[in-house]
This record gives C-alpha cells, structure tokens and sequence, in this order.
C-alpha cells in the first residue's frame, strides 16, 4: 500500500479582500466587452437590430398612430414610442446574459475560473456590468438617433436622464433574472428557447407600443400590471410629463413603482443566481 | 501490490467518494503523488477520473474523504489551495474571441498578478509552448492542438505547484499529441506536479511516473509502468483459436502459465500471462498437441499496459478505438 508522509504545513492568508474582488470582476467585466465587440452577432444585437427596431416602428406605425396619442406627444409618435422601445430593447437583449453564461459553462470556462484564486463574486458581476455597458451603448445609441428623426423629451432633461437611469437599472435587475435562469438551465440552445417565446408577450402585451386602454380587457389586466408597462409607464412620465400616464396614474408613483420592481428583481435574483452559481456543478 | 513509500507527497486524498443519486462516480480513493513527479489516472470513459480530478481542484465537495494540495486541505481551504493548483479541464476553455496572448494575461490577472508582470511572464509562456507566432491571432483561428497547448499554459502563468491535466490530448491529432507529452516533461523539469488522466496507455506509459488504473470509481491497482507489466508475468502468450472449440482449448490450458488466462472474443485470442518466454510457450505446445488441437496461430510479447488494463477492467481501452480526428474525441458525449 501507499504510505504518506506528514505533509506540509498550510499557510494563512487565502482571504479575498473588496479592492482583489472589485479587480477580478474589472477582468471579467473586459472580457464580457471584447467578447461583445468581437463577435459579428452580439455586435448587431447591440447596434444594428435596436436602430432597425427604432426605424421600423417609428415609421410603420407613426403615421396612423400618431393623431390619437394624448397630447403631450405633440402628434409626434416618436416622442410616444422612444421611451418604451427603451424598455423594449433592453428586454430583448437581457437573454444575453443567460446564453453568455451557459457557453461558459458548457465551454468550461466556469471550471477554469472557479479553479483561479479569484473572488467567486467576479464571474456574475462582470458579466452583469458588462452587459450593462453594452444597454448603456445600444441606448445611448438609439437616443442618438431618435433625436435625429425627431425626438424631443417634452418634460425636463433631468426627468429625460432620470428615464434612462430607469431603463439601465431595469436592464440590470433582467440581466440577474437571466443568469439564474441560465444557471438553472445550463444548456445554451434550450435556454435560448425559454426566454425567447416569453418575451414576446411582455414587450408586445404592455404600453411599449399603444396605449393599453384598446386592449380587450383581460389582456388590458395583464398588461397594465407587467413590469415592461410599469417601467415603460415611469420612463414616459418622466420624460414627456404626467400627460402620458394613463388617468390617475402620477409620475412620482409610476417611477416608485418601478424601482419597487426592479429593487425586487434584485432582491430575488442576485442571491439566486450566487447560489446557483457556487453549485454549477455541471 | 509493491509497497511503494512517498517521501515528499504534494498531492494526497485518502477515502475519497463522489456519489451522484445512486451512482458511485468515485469510490473511496487514495492517492499520494510524490512532488515533481507525473501521476497518471489511466482509465476508460466514465471511469471518474474527471470527478476525482474535480475534486482535487475545489471545483467539488466530496462526500466523503480528505484532500490535501502541497499540504493545503481542499475542502477546508479551497480558497488557498487555488493559490498552489491549476487545472486544464477535459475541453481547452480558452475564449475564441480573445488572441492566445489575451487569455494568457486575463488568466494571469485573475491569478493576481499585476498587469506588468502578467504581460511578462505570458511572453515567456507563449515562447515555451512555440505560439509566438500566432500570439496575436483570434483564438479561433487555432487547431485542436494549439488550443490545447494554450490553454495548459494559461494555467502555468500562475506557477501552480500542482497542475492537473483532464485527458490533455484526447481528441488532438497525434504530432500535436507529442508536442503536448514534450510540454508536460517540461513543465515538471521546471519542478511542477503533475496529475493527468487519460484513456490512452502509451500516454501513461510515456509520461507517468506512477500509474493508478481506475474504474468504475475504483483505483484498481496502481505502480510503475514496469511494476504494473511485471504483475502479468514476464510473458504474454497469445493463442488464435477457433471459437467453436473454445472449450477444449481452455480445458487443455488449464494450469498453464501464470494467473488468469483470459479470452479476446473480437479476435478470438487466449491470452496467457506466463513467467518464462520459451519454457511456457513449449509447454502451451505440449499441452495442445496432447489434446490434438492446432491452433490459428501463437505468438509471444512482452506484456504492455494493454495487457494489465485487460485483465484489471472489464473494459476495452480506447487505443483500440479509431485514432481520434481534431477536435472530435472518441465516444465524446455531447458537451454538458
Ligand atoms: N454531474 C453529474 N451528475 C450525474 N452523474 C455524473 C455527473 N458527472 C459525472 N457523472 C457520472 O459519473 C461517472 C464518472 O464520470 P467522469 O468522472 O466524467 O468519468 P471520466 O472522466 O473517467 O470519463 C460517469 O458514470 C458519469 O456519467
Ligand atoms: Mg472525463
């Protein structure tokens, strides 16, 4: 039989401090970013779809739709449509988060890292805030272009920053969402399926588009209470005044309200997605 | 067994187990792997050798047992012990989208190196392993063998005491196979451990100083390549039969050679561990020809690890399966 010897003695010091954490999630965090800029269909998920969207939506629907919005749209459906299709973008995109991380763990990229002597918090959070630069570019980008085609904020330009500030922080709390359910599905192609067919009904069953008020009334229910409305609700308060809201909605309320969702999303898929995490035995 | 005593162990385990549901992946397993040599986990798809690997490397509590990394519990203080190992998993995880020199220096960061000296000792690394060349190009560009290479070394920029290779050549074409074996020999010249698997017995014959042979969860026997042919006898005396008188051969056999004689149902050969060459095969002749028997063929080798993994598993070795195409293992199961 195998005989050992005493082995040798261990040392102190493994401990992770915040400033080592807040390093390796910097590296993660470039990783996610290259790999964004480097891939041809991330790249046109970030650039060219939302613009596409923008375009499309703007003047398909704007010219019948642009009479019987609520006056303070100044009949521009532009005005009506951007802080939505803000909503719209980021929600589409989220499932980036979930595919991203499911290659990683079936690339075994995620063994590799969680064999480093790097903080395990790293992986998630630069995933995260990678993913929140890249909503922060597709947003700053779709602005770009909605303020060529005619878009103005008809409320203050704190109330406009303040819209995006909410869109960016419910882009974030999806993008935890995302990694729990990547997490937990763990197979890239069918957790491409589980987010894709949900989506829809969010984006289109919600204010991103009309106002819910023509809906019939069960799906007008749905509607009125899903994040996508609430948030996109908030937004338009903010950024076009509380003649947007639909009557005895107010725009401290509606923004309220939405932090309140995405302060849950939070609550609820930050911890999750660590759990997950620290048991992604695959 | 021979005993066998480790002066200097820088890898132990001792009664590890793994079970998942009813499934016993790794079963009660001891290990001492003396520093700076090669420790070779030889062993057929499924025999958990990537499960025991994943527990040596913190990615996996075990149920039961202890591990120690240059004398750092696992379990207790994975934390650490992350200091002192680096793994190169059963697939290169190494991102297509960085250059070879991206992954080397993220992996170097994350290994808390400062930027300057990760910059450094990746130009080092990239030289040892013969990628200057392509250091600037996409990984994606890169062959089976290219890729694998860098992701071993992405590892070494850490200076691990420990590394652990899962399978490092299994689907790689066999000239990059011996670029990886010459990088492997280096790597414990300069002093690293090493811990490989592999399905492949002339890898383990070529590289490892001590060789456990593991299935079904079970290290089954463990020795030198040359201690582990020894325990088949000097000999090995294959007998080409026809099948249909399978029976009578090994009636007439019986008591001939030493330990058990073992049948090849795919090419119908007796194998019979013998001590000495010549006596024994004239023995196997006299035997025949009293039962009036005369076989296909018979020939002599020397025993190869082909031989111990026979007669120890219930398996075939994979060296038997066709030789691997780039980037497509064998019976590689689809990526979990
Ligand atoms: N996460 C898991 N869940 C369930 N069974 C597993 C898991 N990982 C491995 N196994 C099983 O454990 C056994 C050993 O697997 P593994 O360690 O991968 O073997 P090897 O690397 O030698 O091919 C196999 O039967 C495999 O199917
Ligand atoms: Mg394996």
């Amino acid at each position: 039989m195998t005989t050992t010897t005493a082995p040798a003695t261990s040392e102190p010091g493994s401990h992770i401090g915040l400033s080592e954490a807040f390093t390796d999630a910097m590296v993660i965090t470039r990783r996610g970013i290259v790999r964004i800029l480097r891939l041809p269909q991330l790249l046109v998920f970030a650039t060219i779809q939302p613009v596409m969207f923008l375009l499309l939506f703007n003047f398909v629907f704007g010219g019948a739709l642009g009479e019987t919005l609520p006056p303070v749209a100044n009949g521009e459906y532009i005005n009506w449509l951007m802080p939505g299709l803000l909503v719209q973008i980021v929600t589409f995109g989220a499932g980036q988060t979930a595919t991203g991380l499911t290659e990683d763990l079936s690339s075994g990229v995620i063994d590799r890292f969680r064999s480093l002597p790097m903080a395990r918090s790293a992986v998630l959070a630069g995933r995260t805030l990678a993913d929140l630069l890249r909503n922060a570019f597709v947003i700053t980008l779709m602005l770009v272009v909605a303020v060529l085609i005619g878009f103005r904020w008809q409320a203050s330009f704190a109330g406009f920053l303040g819209g995006v500030a909410l869109a960016l922080g419910f882009a974030f709390s999806l993008s935890w969402l995302m990694a729990s359910l990547g997490l937990k599905i763990k197979n890239p192609e069918a957790v491409q399926s589980a987010i894709f067919i949900p989506v829809f009904p969010f984006v289109f069953a919600s204010s991103v588009f009309v106002p819910t008020d023509t809906f019939p009334t069960w799906l007008q229910a749905f509607a009125d209470h899903q994040p996508v409305t609430v948030v996109a609700n908030a937004i338009r308060g903010l950024m076009l005044g509380v003649g947007a809201l639909p009557a005895g909605q107010t725009v401290t309320g509606q923004v309220w309200l939405a932090v309140a969702w995405i302060v849950g999303l939070l609550a609820i898929f930050a911890p999750l997605a660590v759990r997950l995490y620290r048991r992604a035995v695959i | 067994m021979p005993d066998h005593v480790v002066t200097d162990p820088i890898l132990t385990a001792e009664g590890i187990v793994v079970r998942f549901g009813d499934l016993t992946a790794v079963d009660r397993v001891d290990l001492a792997v003396q520093r700076g040599s090669i420790y070779g986990l030889l062993g057929p798809n499924g025999a958990g050798k990537t499960t025991l690997i994943r527990v040596l490397a913190t990615l996996l509590k075990p149920d039961a047992g202890r591990a120690t990394v240059a004398g750092i519990d696992v379990v207790e203080d994975p934390g650490l012990a992350r200091t002192r190992l680096g793994l190169a998993g059963q697939f290169a995880a190494v991102d297509e989208y960085q250059t070879g020199r991206e992954n080397v220096q993220m992996i170097g960061r994350l290994y808390r190196l400062s930027a300057r000296e990760s910059r450094q000792r990746t130009d080092d690394i990239l030289e040892r392993i013969g990628l200057v060349d392509a250091a600037d190009r996409r990984v994606g560009t890169y062959s089976g063998g290219m890729r694998r290479r860098l992701d071993l070394a992405a590892s070494l920029i850490g200076r691990p005491e420990v590394m652990f290779l899962d399978e490092p050549t299994t689907g790689i074409d066999p000239r990059s196979r011996v670029g990886i074996w010459d990088l492997v020999q280096d790597l414990v010249r300069g002093g690293t451990t090493v811990l490989l698997t592999t399905q492949y017995l002339e890898e383990a014959d070529v590289l490892a100083d001590r060789i456990g042979v593991i299935d079904h969860g079970r290290i089954i026997t463990e020795g030198t390549a040359d201690e582990l042919k020894a325990t088949m006898g000097g000999t090995i005396i294959e007998v080409e039969i026809d099948p249909a008188h399978r029976d009578e051969y090994e009636t007439a056999l019986a008591g001939v050679g030493e330990g058990e004689t073992t049948f090849d149902e795919q090419r119908n050969l007796l194998r019979i561990p013998a001590r000495e060459g010549a006596e024994s095969l004239l023995a196997v002749g006299r035997a025949l020809d009293r039962a009036e028997l005369v076989p296909v063929d018979i020939e002599t080798h020397k025993p190869t690890l082909d031989d111990v993994f026979l007669a120890v598993t219930d398996d075939t070795p994979s060296d038997d399966a066709p030789a691997p195409s780039d980037g497509q293992a064998p019976g590689r199961k689809a990526r979990r």
